[in-house]
C-alpha cells in the first residue's frame, strides 16, 4: 500500500509537528508513505468562496501531485471533504476521480482502513476536550452529531480510548461550529472571532487541560481566540496525542 | 406559526410547565441597554450583514440573551426528537410528500381551488406582491372596510402589505404579540416564529410606553402583556376584517390549517365577518393525512413542543360571513424552475435552521436586511433580488447543522455553496473577494509562486502567507493572535529528514 501524504497549508506553515506526526504514524504500521513535495493546496480557499474557475489549476496540480497513490490521507477534514465532495472545478478524469474517491481524513483512515485496535506507544494522562471540525463531523459522518436522531458514535473518540491515561472533558455545546469556515474567518471576523471565543469559553468551563482535533485550521482559529482571552488552554493535533506525544 | 416573548416569566412556577416557550429558562435582565438596530438598506446596494450584525455583538447583552434563548429552543427540540423513535422517518416522509406536491403543484392548486369553491371560499389568484396587495384592497374597499385585523404571516412580509394598507388608509392591527410589538417599533419580524426574539423585555416596555402608555419603568412580561390586551383588544372587536396566513392548504379538502400559539389566527378569523387569508402557493399538500406528518414535526422543530397551542382547521364562511383565499406566487413559479434551488420551496417556515445557526444566534435576524434570515434566508433571499442579497450566502460557515435540523430536508448548506458558485459566476461578488480569490489561485497553482510567498522573514505581520491577508486590513489580528511560525516548514523538513529516503526507495 503507497500512501501519499497532503499536509495542508496551515500544517505546513505553523504546524509542522503535526505533519511529522502524521508521517511518523503512518509508518507505525507499516505504510509506505511519500510527501510528494510539490504540493500546495486542496483549493478549498477559492472553492468556499464560490470561485470555481481560481480553483481549477490548484485541483489540477494536487491531482498530479496525487495519482499515482493508493490512498491520500491527510491530518485536516475540511481537505478531505474538500477533495472528495467538492474538487468539482476540473474535468472529472478516471485520475480525478481516483484521488476524490482515495482521500483519506487521518482518523478515518485509521479506523475504517487501516482499522487499528491500538497504540501502545500512546499515553497522555490529561484532561482532553473533543473538537470535531465541522465538515468532518457532518460531511464525512466522523461522529454522530447531536441534531440527528442517530445511534451516538465518535471515530476520534473510540481512537483516542486506547491512549492510556486520557481523560475526556465535556463540552456544553460539543458539536457547535468554532467560527472558523475557512475563508469566513477573514470576510466576515467579527461573529467568526465571537463564535470561537464563546468556544473557547465552553472549553475552559469543561476544566480542559488540551483540546485536541483532527482539524489544525479550526484549532488555529480557537488557539488564536484563547490566546488573546489570555486563556489557559493547549491545542495538540490528535495525530500528535496517537502518535505518543507525552504534553 | 406564532410568538411567545422571550421575557422571563415572573411565575416561580413557571419551571413546572414542561413544553413551549412558556417554560423557557428564565432570562434575567435588568439593564437597558439600547436595543441594536438591523441592516442600513440603502436603496438596491448590497445589504452588509456582517456591519450589522458587528453591532448587535456589540450590544453584549442582546446578543447574550438571543444566544442563550434560540440555544435553549434548540435544545428543546432535541429532547423532543429523541423522543420519538421515527423522527428522521418522518423527516423523509415530509420531504417526500412536499417534492411530491411541487412536482404536480398546478394540480394540486387546481384541484384546491375546486374544492375550496364548493366549501364557499372565494379562491383568488395573485402573481405578485402587488396583485396580492391589490386583490385585498379591493376586498376590503368594496365592503367599506377600514380596520383589519391581521395574525402573523411571513407572506404578507414579502408583500409588504402592512405599508401598502397604511397608504391605503386601512388600519392594521397585529394579532399575535410579537408581531404587534414589531408593528409598534416599526420594524420588520427578525425570526420567522418568534419575531421579537431579538428584543429584551426593557425595550419592549419603552416601545410600550411611546406608543400605547405603559410605565416605562415596568418591564414585567405579565403587566406588558395585560397592557397590550388592554389597548388591542377593543380595536379587535370593532374591526371589520381579519385577515391570515396559512400554514398548509390541503388540496383533497379544500381547507386550510393555520398554526398558534397565541390563538392570535382565530381571533383574526372569527372575530370580523370577513376573513381572508393570504396564502404563499408552495403551502399545498395533497391530504389530511400528509397534514398529520407535519403536524407532528412543526411545533417540534419549532420550539420543541410536541403540537402548537392551537391547530385551526378553516374549511368555509362561518353562516352570515364570508371567506376568501388568495393563492400568491410572489418568484414561486420561478423558483421551482431553478435547477438547484427549488427545494427552498419545501420551507415550512419552523425557524429550526435560524435557531440552529451559530451566525444567527449572535447576529440577529434583522441583521440580514431581508424578509427571511438566517440559513434558509441565506438560499431563497437571492432569488428576489440577486444583487442586493448577493452577500447573504457568505454569512454562513457552512456549518451544515441547518440541514441536519431541518424538517423537510432542505439541503440548506448545499445549496449556500451552490449560491457561491451562481454569484461568483455572474459576478455578483465583492471586489474584494474576488481579487483575493484570483491572487490565491495564481499562487495555489503554483509550486514555486507559493513556497515564494510564505512568510520566510517571520516577523510579526508577515506571519500568515501574503494571499491570505491580500485585503490589507488584518481581519484576522483583531481578535485573535496570529500563530508563531516554527523554525521550519514540514516541507522544509521533509526536504532535509526525509527527501533523501525517498529517492533511496525509488532507485
Ligand atoms: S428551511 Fe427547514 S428548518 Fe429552516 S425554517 Fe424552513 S423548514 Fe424550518
Amino acid at each position: 500500500m503507497k500512501v501519499g501524504l497532503f499536509v495542508p497549508c496551515y500544517v505546513d506553515m505553523f504546524h509542522p509537528e503535526t505533519g511529522i506526526a502524521t508521517l511518523e504514524l503512518l509508518e507505525r504500521f507499516g505504510v509506505s508513505v511519500e510527501y510528494p513535495v510539490d504540493q500546495t493546496c486542496c483549493g478549498q480557499p477559492m472553492t468556499n468562496t464560490g470561485c470555481e474557475r481560481e480553483a481549477a489549476r490548484t485541483e489540477e496540480l494536487f491531482v498530479r501531485n496525487f495519482e499515482k497513490y493508493d490512498y491520500i490521507v491527510t491530518p485536516s477534514g475540511s481537505c478531505t471533504n474538500q477533495v472528495r465532495n467538492n474538487m468539482t472545478a476540473i474535468e472529472q478524469s478516471d485520475a480525478v476521480k481516483h484521488v476524490r474517491s482515495r482521500t483519506y481524513e487521518l482518523v478515518e483512515f485509521l479506523h475504517d482502513v487501516l482499522k487499528v485496535d491500538a497504540f501502545p506507544w500512546a499515553e497522555f494522562p490529561h484532561r482532553v476536550a473533543l473538537h470535531n471540525n465541522c465538515n468532518t463531523l457532518r460531511n464525512l459522518r466522523i461522529a454522530s452529531m447531536t441534531e440527528r436522531r442517530e445511534e451516538p458514535f465518535s471515530k476520534p473518540k473510540a481512537l483516542l480510548k486506547m491512549v492510556k491515561g486520557i481523560e475526556f472533558a465535556d463540552l456544553t455545546r460539543p458539536d457547535e461550529c468554532c467560527g472558523f469556515g475557512g475563508t469566513f474567518s477573514v470576510f466576515e471576523e467579527g461573529v467568526s472571532a465571537k463564535m470561537g471565543q464563546d468556544k473557547v469559553t465552553d472549553q475552559l468551563k469543561s476544566g480542559a487541560e488540551y483540546v485536541t482535533s483532527s482539524d489544525s485550521s479550526c484549532m488555529m482559529h480557537q488557539e488564536g481566540c484563547a490566546r488573546r482571552m489570555g486563556a489557559n488552554l493547549k491545542y495538540i493535533h490528535i495525530a500528535q496525542i496517537l502518535n505518543g506525544a507525552r504534553a | 406559526m406564532t410568538a411567545e416573548l422571550h421575557e422571563e416569566l415572573t411565575d416561580p412556577h413557571a419551571d413546572q410547565l414542561d413544553h413551549g416557550a412558556a417554560s423557557s429558562r428564565p432570562l434575567k435582565s435588568r439593564i437597558s441597554e439600547p436595543q441594536p438596530r438591523g441592516a442600513k438598506i440603502h436603496g438596491n446596494r448590497p445589504v452588509d450583514q456582517s456591519e450589522a450584525a458587528n453591532r448587535f455583538m456589540a450590544a453584549t447583552e442582546h446578543e447574550a440573551m438571543h444566544d442563550a434563548r434560540l440555544w435553549d429552543l434548540r435544545q428543546k427540540r432535541d429532547k423532543e426528537m429523541h423522543g420519538i423513535e421515527e423522527w428522521e422517518e418522518l423527516r423523509n416522509l415530509a420531504s417526500g410528500i412536499k417534492e411530491h406536491t411541487l412536482s404536480k403543484l398546478d394540480y394540486y392548486l387546481e384541484l384546491f381551488e375546486k374544492n375550496a369553491t364548493a366549501n364557499g371560499i372565494k379562491v383568488h389568484w395573485a402573481k405578485d406582491g402587488a396583485e396580492n396587495n391589490a386583490i385585498v384592497l379591493e376586498i376590503l374597499r368594496s365592503r367599506g372596510v377600514e380596520r383589519l385585523i391581521k395574525s402573523k404571516s411571513m407572506l404578507t412580509e414579502e408583500c409588504g402589505f402592512r405599508e401598502f394598507m397604511a397608504e391605503n388608509n386601512v388600519e392594521v392591527i397585529e394579532t399575535d404579540l410579537g408581531e404587534r410589538i414589531q408593528q409598534l417599533d416599526d420594524e420588520a419580524p427578525s425570526h420567522v416564529v418568534v419575531p421579537a426574539v431579538h428584543k429584551l423585555r426593557t425595550d419592549v416596555a419603552s416601545v410600550f410606553a411611546k406608543t400605547i402608555g405603559s410605565d416605562p419603568d415596568n418591564a414585567d412580561a405579565h403587566y406588558l402583556t395585560e397592557c397590550q390586551r388592554e389597548a388591542t383588544r377593543p380595536l379587535i372587536l370593532s374591526a371589520q376584517a381579519g385577515m391570515t396566513g396559512g400554514n398548509f392548504v390541503v388540496a383533497e379538502t379544500g381547507t386550510f390549517v393555520v398554526c398558534t400559539n397565541e390563538g392570535n389566527a382565530d381571533l383574526s378569523a372569527n372575530t370580523p365577518p370577513l376573513h381572508i387569508a393570504s396564502i404563499g402557493i408552495e403551502k399545498l399538500i395533497p391530504g389530511l393525512d400528509d397534514l398529520a406528518v407535519f403536524i407532528r414535526l412543526l411545533s417540534r422543530s419549532a420550539l420543541g413542543s410536541p403540537i402548537t397551542q392551537y391547530t385551526s382547521h378553516f374549511r368555509g364562511p362561518r353562516k352570515g360571513s364570508e371567506m376568501h383565499v388568495v393563492l400568491v406566487d410572489n418568484g414561486r413559479s420561478a423558483r421551482l424552475g431553478m435547477e438547484k434551488f427549488w427545494p427552498g420551496l419545501k420551507c415550512i417556515r419552523c425557524g429550526a435552521c435560524m435557531n440552529t445557526c451559530p451566525v444567527f444566534r449572535r447576529s440577529g435576524g434583522l441583521s440580514y436586511g431581508a424578509t427571511y434570515a438566517g440559513p434558509i434566508g441565506l438560499i431563497i433571499d437571492p432569488t428576489f433580488n440577486v444583487h442586493k442579497y448577493r452577500n447573504l450566502p457568505y454569512s454562513s460557515t457552512m456549518n451544515g447543522s441547518c440541514t441536519n435540523v431541518c424538517p423537510v430536508k432542505i439541503n440548506i448548506h448545499e445549496q449556500i455553496a451552490d449560491w457561491r458558485r451562481t454569484l461568483a459566476g455572474e459576478g455578483e461578488i465583492s471586489p474584494v473577494k474576488k481579487v483575493m480569490m484570483k491572487a490565491a489561485g495564481e499562487v495555489l497553482a503554483s509550486p514555486v509562486v507559493y513556497r515564494a510567498s510564505l512568510p520566510l522573514g517571520r516577523s510579526a505581520l508577515r506571519h500568515l502567507p501574503h494571499f491570505m491577508l491580500y485585503n490589507k486590513l488584518n481581519t484576522w489580528g483583531r481578535k485573535r493572535d496570529i500563530p508563531e511560525t516554527p523554525k521550519q516548514t514540514f516541507n522544509e523538513w521533509y526536504r532535509k529528514n526525509r527527501k533523501q529516503q525517498d529517492e533511496g526507495k525509488k532507485s
